[in-house]
């Protein structure tokens, strides 16, 4: 068998195997100078198994591709002066547009409580949903919010959501053992209202699209309990049944939402692409991991950069944000103001980027490294590094972590066998640090923090869909082997 | 017909009523481009993915072209296609180990359906008059502990838990002491549903299994995935992970009542050989089949039920 650790960067995450594949036909549109008829018709073929293999729904596939041919085969195009860029182009924008464009806000705007009921399949992850919401707008927004579980089929259900409120410190309402949904439904509207309670979570239970006497509960819920929102749950791991899940619950009450989960699963992101074209409603959220916290909003335009191969920038320094502790972040700027970099900031920076989700979450939302990304998969370089490299800063005296520079060949000895490794490992240690503090010293150069933030800006607003991604002062940065500097010292 | 047959062949032709609508030639006509490429898409629609949509295609396309076929001809033989890779794999679980207890580890990503399907099999198991044990594995989730509990009454078996949070392997390791004690002939344990891409979570899976083979080096001796008929290939990437990092001898596919095909298992039973033993298709604790490669395959292809079964 094979170590777990490596699975986890071979892995392609979401998006990435399509991402692959449409770049893998886009670059071959690029490199021609002259396009016909057939070219685009066989890249549009590329195309169409590509979202195919990504488990975008049939029926989505097919209008996507004819608008797209159709588009794409007009005389302006293929005349112009560079067709291939044209042609990345349409399909670029036809995949935004299947995304949607812009990001969906919950509408809480109404005289409370605002009700928000879930729907959807067994096992779509509904009421650990309920869970996340909640605590989104209990903790971001600063809303009373009550969850009501409403399933009375699945055993333990209520009890599971009722644990999941202690956890999230959100109130649950009371269980009522044998009350029907209906009836809890009603119960949670009167308790809402009467408990000033800005936000009312009703949980139901899951069902099957075909199971009419469940559809007709679920109907008859959504009356009691007149919802201002109704967010239909999907797995992101769904196949092609995505499309008649879609239809039947958006046939049977007035769905105002999608609510995505387990995005942070290897899928390639198929129900994702369907969803919108299929129900018409915007996906608000995005399910990210086990976690309650792993919640965020969905931004079409980002998630459609990813696919695109433009990275998720944006998701990188919101995730940076979040996981940095306001105080430790604080600390190291102002040490980088003044250029300075010690161990113990190393140690910081390994831990906050374990906290990230590894290497491989990291190196996936940066823009252009697939290098540093195909390094990771050839088990070059694997999570378990910064392990090790903590177990080595963690040898060290807190003045040697303060002063590398004292460290002599007797310390690195003593080091080594403290962090159990050997003195080379101790050695690739320093050495990385020393880079790392050369590219603080460079950054502080190009700006500090303030500088980066300008070069995120550039990178979000240019329109340059085609263009690949930009930052290339990020990767000079990086060091020539597409890795986070000093990096490629830990090479096998 | 039993109940639990009803239920099957109302799930499963619903199952392919879409494929049949995909098809849907009355008389008998030339299989020509246009109808071949009909079939491919209503296979890709039922979840088989493009390269074996393509290859079922193909091999109608060498036999057949030109040829007149009419509807219940090409279902039959997209049918027979499909059933000659399943049919290797059709194997049921059994319970064979001795000394006892068999021990089964039952795995999948979250919201699969593990514990559901625990509770069928155990229900399975007793009404073969085996003794069975549960031991709920499944540590993290919320409750989770108290839903297996529910349906190990329901099922009249025992339930080994621990505390919410606790160590699966050390939960695991008790129930396999305990059931050995009792002389129970089959132990059950559930585990945390995990994304196949988590290390972490894989390691932990691996860790149980360690565990269990310290009181016996054959245990687990069936390692069960659970998939989810309504996830598309991404099943793949799972049987293939779960395969390597958790030993996985078997598969059981659930929610074959809706309208999901789990076509995917073509796929999954071409690159991995692995043995299909069931498939669910309903909550309650009866609704659980063995699988039948023939029976699977009429009804991807929409194949009208045989009534003498």
């Amino acid at each position: 068998m094979r170590s777990p650790a490596l699975y986890y960067l071979e892995r392609p995450r979401l998006f990435d195997s399509l991402s692959d594949r449409l770049s893998g036909v886009f670059d071959k549109l690029r490199g021609r100078g002259a396009l016909t008829e057939l070219d685009v018709r066989a890249a549009m073929r590329e195309v169409r198994i590509a979202l195919l293999e990504a488990d975008v729904a049939l029926p989505v596939v097919k209008t996507f591709i004819d608008d797209v041919t159709t588009r794409a085969i007009g005389h302006e195009v293929i005349r112009s002066v560079t067709p291939g860029q044209q042609v990345v182009k349409i399909v670029s924008d036809a995949l935004v547009e299947m995304l949607g464009s812009e990001a969906v806000e919950l509408n809480l705007g109404v005289t409370p409580p605002a009700v928000i009921m879930l729907v959807g399949l067994q096992g779509s992850g509904k009421t650990t949903t309920c869970a996340k919401i909640a605590k989104r707008l209990a903790e971001k927004q600063g809303k009373k919010v009550l969850m009501a579980s409403l399933d009375v089929a699945r055993p333990a259900a209520q009890e599971q959501l009722r644990i999941l409120g202690e956890q999230t410190k959100v109130a649950t309402l009371p269980i009522v053992p044998g009350q029907q949904p209906v009836e809890i439904a009603i119960r949670a509207r009167q308790a809402a209202k009467l408990q000033g309670f800005d936000v009312l979570m009703l949980d139901t239970a899951g069902r099957l699209h075909v199971d009419d006497a469940l559809m007709g509960e679920m109907q008859a819920v959504a009356r009691e309990g007149a919802p201002n929102e109704i967010l239909l749950v999907v797995d992101a791991l769904t196949g092609q049944d995505a499309v008649n899940v879609a239809t039947a619950f958006g046939s049977q009450v007035a769905l105002t939402g999608v609510v995505l989960t387990r995005l942070d699963g290897d899928a390639r992101g198929g129900a994702a692409l369907s969803m919108r074209s299929v129900t018409g409603k915007p996906i608000k959220f995005a399910g990210t991991g086990e976690k309650l916290d792993a919640l965020e909003a969905f931004d079409p335009q980002r998630v459609a950069g990813r696919i695109l191969g433009m990275g998720d920038v944006v998701g990188l320094v919101e995730r940076a944000a979040e996981v940095f502790e306001q105080e430790a972040a604080e600390k190291m700027a102002a040490k980088m103001a003044k250029g300075q970099f010690d161990m113990e900031d190393l140690r910081t920076q390994l831990g906050q980027m374990k906290k990230m989700g590894g290497l491989g979450a990291i190196a996936n939302m940066i823009p252009g490294v697939a290098q540093a990304k195909k390094a990771m998969a050839n088990g070059q370089v694997d999570d378990r590094i910064l392990g090790r490299m903590e177990a080595v800063i963690c040898s060290m005296t807190p003045k040697e972590r303060g002063k590398p520079e004292i460290i002599t060949a007797k310390r690195r000895i003593r080091i080594a066998k403290g962090a159990g490794t050997t003195v080379q490992e101790v050695n690739k240690v320093l050495k990385m640090h020393q880079e790392m503090a050369g590219a603080m010293k460079k950054l502080r150069k190009m700006g500090g923090m303030k500088g980066m933030a300008a070069m995120l800006g550039k990178m979000g607003g240019g329109p340059g869909m085609g263009g690949g991604g930009g930052m290339p002062d990020i990767q000079k940065m990086l060091g020539s082997g597409g890795m986070p500097p000093g990096f490629d010292k830990f090479k096998r | 017909m039993s109940d639990w047959l009803t239920k099957l062949r109302t799930g499963l032709s619903r199952s392919s009523e879409k494929l049949g609508a995909g098809l849907g030639f009355v008389a008998a006509t030339r299989l020509d481009d246009a109808r071949l490429d009909q079939i491919e898409e209503a296979l890709i629609g039922a979840d088989l993915g493009v390269a074996v949509a393509g290859r079922v295609t193909t091999r109608l396309r060498e036999e057949r072209f030109g040829r007149d076929i009419d509807d219940a001809g090409v279902r039959a033989a997209v049918a027979t296609e499909i059933a000659a890779t399943l049919a290797p794999v059709a194997k049921p679980l059994a319970v064979t180990v001795f000394p006892r207890p068999q021990v089964i580890l039952v795995v999948g990503v979250n919201g699969s359906g593990k514990t559901t399907t625990i509770a069928k099999l155990a229900h399975r198991f007793v009404e073969q008059d085996y003794t069975v044990m549960l031991a709920a594995g499944d540590t993290f989730r919320a409750a989770a502990t108290a839903q297996l509990k529910i349906w190990g009454e329901r099922a009249g078996v025992e339930v080994i838990a621990g505390p919410e949070g606790g160590d699966a392997a050390g939960l695991a390791f008790n129930a396999f002491e305990a059931a050995r004690a009792k002389g129970t002939d089959v132990l059950i344990i559930d585990t945390a549903g995990r994304l196949q891409n988590k290390a972490g979570l894989m390691d932990e899976l691996a860790k149980v299994r360690r565990v269990l083979k310290k009181l016996s080096i054959t245990a687990p001796h069936d390692t069960v995935l659970v998939l989810d008929a309504t996830t598309g290939q991404n099943a793949l990437n799972q049987v293939e992970v779960f395969r390597d990092i958790a030993g996985v001898t078997g598969l059981v596919m659930t929610k074959l009542d809706g309208t999901a095909r789990g076509g995917v298992l073509v796929a999954a039973a071409e690159r991995f050989g692995l043995p299909i033993h069931a498939i669910g298709v309903g909550e309650g604790m009866g609704d659980l089949r063995s699988f039948d490669a023939a029976e699977f395959a009429s009804a991807l292809a929409g194949v009208p039920a045989k009534m003498n079964n």
